[in-house]
């Protein structure tokens, strides 16, 4: 369903990775491995269409990605959580569903609020909340998008043990409802029985030597 | 369109709660404007000359004071990448944020400019003029000023570049919102200038959306 071939990837003068190839079909997680700065995050910024690859083909369900159809079909999580210190975490919510063309989404919001645990918190401006409850809030975004592809960076960061059970879960159900994801992440994802792992960092190490 | 009016409801709750922004803007154009009598004395004809222009120059200013944040607070919190990625296309989404800028800074200053262009001793036939281009006029300064706040995200000392870019590309503005107000003072014909403005604003609103989403991507790359 996503595949890339021969994927390369540039920032400034460093070749991040080159030769990367992946296939990834329904109810499939794709974790990327690799140290910090080895190119996970750019590879699923890559994936998710915000950077260009410098050589190589992206593709999902045959076609290369072209932009509108195939973004309607993909949730992104960055590292950073983009919540407003002003707005609320139903505003918020409520929002980012806007946005992805959902109106009178507030039942649907509150649902997935209580799924990660911030049904107490819904009112609370966003400047009041903690770290782990803004990741939290950003995932309960990549829950309610009904996106056939999730592309996480680093979801269990700050999180804490009920929140990574609360995410895992939730990945289990994406995946059996045939969704497919892209995870970057360290020790806490070795339980979720990936199908596909990418360990990267090949050409940084390269590049010291 | 629901992701229009989605971030425009956003942009417009965070700009009433956060509220100083705006009577900063409007602080700094009434004090701008009290200026020009202490600098040029009080005589009542010079100014009564220049205060159409005054109030459009200082208008200018006062609106380029909060152009830098347009895009900065989404791009330092991740939101500008999710905005990226929405379905929907780019520049319908930098257009709901020009008009929930135009709202909250443009809005405010059209309300004060007549009290300030009376102030400065502006006779009371200039005012429908001076309203009338301004409000033809500011859409534009918004728009134009989408460009450079785009292109400047992510340089450092952005703030400083952004005046840089946008004020020449507000000179058209200028000189026909000036001519606005001057054809009211002086019994011209006005619709020329407000035409023009119009026309002005007709091309800012397809091309400075278009422009500004190709400096974002830039931004984000």
């Amino acid at each position: 369903m996503l595949s890339g071939k021969g994927l390369a990837c540039r920032r400034g003068e460093r070749l991040v990775f080159s030769d990367l190839d992946f296939e990834l079909a329904e109810g499939e997680l794709l974790l990327l491995r690799g140290a910090n700065g080895s190119g996970k995050s750019t590879l699923l910024r890559l994936i998710a269409g915000l950077i260009q690859p410098e050589r190589g083909v992206l593709s999902w369900q045959g076609a290369p990605i072209t932009k509108e159809d195939y973004r309607a079909k993909l949730a992104y999580l960055g590292h950073l959580d983009a919540t407003k210190p002003e707005l609320t975490p139903r505003e918020d919510l409520c929002f980012w569903l806007g946005v992805r063309g959902k109106i009178r989404a507030q039942q649907a919001a509150d649902l997935t609020l209580a799924h990660l645990g911030l049904e107490g918190l819904a009112d609370l401006p966003c400047r009041l909340l903690s770290a782990g409850q803004r990741r939290r809030l950003a995932l309960a975004r990549i829950l309610a998008s009904g996106a056939k592809l999730w592309l996480l960076d680093e979801p269990f960061t700050a999180l804490d043990e009920p929140a990574i059970l609360a995410v895992r879960t939730m990945l289990s159900q994406h995946r059996a409802s045939s969704g497919l994801a892209v995870m970057a992440a360290h020790g806490a994802a070795l339980e979720l029985a990936p199908s596909l792992e990418l360990v990267l960092g090949g050409h940084a190490a390269e590049e010291k030597a | 369109m629901t992701a229009f009016l989605a971030l425009l409801r956003r942009d417009l709750r965070l700009a009433l709660r956060q509220g100083s922004d705006a009577a900063l803007v409007i602080v700094f154009f009434v004090l701008a404007a009290v200026l020009y009598p202490f600098a040029i004395g009080p005589e009542p004809g010079l100014l009564e000359r220049i205060a159409g222009g005054v109030v459009w120059v200082t208008a200018l200013l006062a609106a380029l004071l909060s152009l830098e944040r347009l895009f900065l607070a989404d791009y330092q919190d991740g939101a500008l990448d999710l905005l990226a990625l929405a379905p929907e296309p780019a520049p319908l989404l930098i257009l709901a944020k020009v008009a929930a800028h135009w709202l909250t800074t443009a809005l405010p200053l059209m309300a004060a400019a007549p009290v300030v262009a009376l102030m400065l001793g502006a006779p009371a036939t200039s005012i429908a003029p001076l309203m009338a281009a301004l409000a033809l006029g500011t859409p534009s300064l918004s728009l134009i000023g989408a460009i450079g706040a785009a292109l400047t995200l992510g340089a450092r000392r952005g703030g400083v570049l952004v005046p840089l870019l946008v004020l020449p590309l507000y000179i058209p503005v200028l000189i026909f919102g000036a001519a606005a107000v001057e054809a009211g003072m002086s019994g011209a014909e006005l619709y020329p200038p407000l035409a023009i403005l119009a026309a002005l604003l007709l091309a800012a609103l397809p091309l400075a959306p278009l422009a500004a989403a190709a400096g974002l991507r830039n931004a984000l790359r």
